[in-house]
């Protein structure tokens, strides 16, 4: 199949080819990527519904929302930086998904030892993320005495919607960092080149798997650079 | 092994296409970082927001997670699904307004 699909018609005859075909319709496209695809899309409701919830909090109150760019400012040496914090974590973030879209690239090559190595760097990106969200949540929490129903800077909704959102995209870090951390493993170890069985799934793998965590992975990013731009900039 | 390699080479793209798409990355993360360390405010602010955000957004979809080179029929799956989202911003953004609309009237003005 993956030897013909350059002959197929491609853009959109492409796609009125690929329904109207009997059997796969995502041609090329193997089940376990489809199906990340699929749950990326529905996790992407998810976030939407809750940056739309924060919308319409945000939009619904008469009572000033605390200033993002003060409230997550840092001092550093003195010096008084807006956003500060949040800005590293953008960049670590995308340092991150930089790290993993190479790693999917020597995954293709079948280049063990650079993959498993950028899968660690990614990883790395991911637990500074989530450690400097912990730093981020201490600052807050116990220094700014902010909590899900009040807040001394403004309305009170704004805890609710912070605690909410990052929290759930921290989750979403963190058990991608899991995640990365046993695909480092398996790749070092040589589990793609041996076809040893999964202890979980007890099917063989392939660094095909790398592609379909990277795809999980970017689209962590991708919603941190929405919730960046709603939550904090807006 | 040394086959496979050659046969795997054809699918990927050249190391460059990423370093690329990770610089434009980092510069508009910088620029949007900007639009706040600057502190430029009302319709100029959101404007440059939206286009940073959707410009990194559209990057990572298209050379990040591959859609630019996916066949149309799964590009177009994933993608319409999300004008959905369009419908209800416009729909909570009426119903917020309603809301505050109210909470003025009741609270403030209702009360004398």
């Amino acid at each position: 199949m993956n030897n013909n699909i350059s002959d197929l018609p491609k853009k959109f005859k492409g796609l009125k080819h690929d329904f109207s075909s009997d059997q796969v319709t995502f041609k090329g496209v193997n089940w376990g990527k489809a199906m990340m695809w699929i749950f990326l899309v529905s996790d992407t409701f998810i976030f939407s519904c809750f940056l739309i919830a924060y919308m319409t909090v945000r939009g619904s109150t008469p009572i000033p929302w605390p200033n993002p760019s003060e409230v997550f400012a840092l001092t550093i040496f003195g010096v008084h930086v807006p956003l500060l914090l949040i800005a590293i974590m953008t960049f670590v973030l995308i340092t991150s998904s930089g790290t993993m879209a190479l790693a999917v690239k020597f995954g293709y090559e079948r280049n063990r030892k650079l993959c498993a190595l950028f899968i660690l760097l990614t990883a790395i990106g991911g637990i500074a993320f989530v450690g400097m969200q912990v730093f981020e949540w201490t600052k807050l929490i116990f220094h700014e005495g902010v909590r899900p129903w009040a807040n001394p800077m403004g309305a009170n909704q704004f805890g609710a919607i912070f605690f909410m959102v990052t929290g759930f995209h921290g989750t979403h870090v963190s058990i991608g960092v899991i995640f990365l951390l046993i695909y480092a493993r398996k790749t070092w170890r040589g589990d793609f080149d041996t076809g040893k069985k999964g202890f979980f799934t007890s099917m063989r793998s392939d660094y095909l798997a790398i592609e379909i965590l990277g795809l999980y992975w970017h689209f962590v990013d991708l919603v941190w650079v929405f919730i960046f731009a709603f939550f904090y900039l807006w | 092994m040394t086959n496979n390699i050659k046969k795997k080479v054809v699918n990927t793209h050249g190391l460059a296409v990423y370093l690329w798409i990770w610089t434009l990355l980092f510069v508009l993360s910088a620029c949007s970082y900007a639009v706040d360390y600057f502190q430029f405010q009302g319709i100029l602010r959101w404007s440059l927001i939206l286009f940073f955000m959707f410009a990194k957004a559209g990057l990572i979809m298209a050379f990040f997670m591959h859609l630019f080179w996916e066949r149309y029929a799964l590009v177009n799956v994933l993608l319409w699904p999300m004008t959905a989202i369009v419908a209800f911003i416009f729909l909570m953004s009426a119903e917020a307004k309603y809301t505050v609309f109210t909470r003025l009237f009741y609270f403030v003005a209702g009360t004398g």
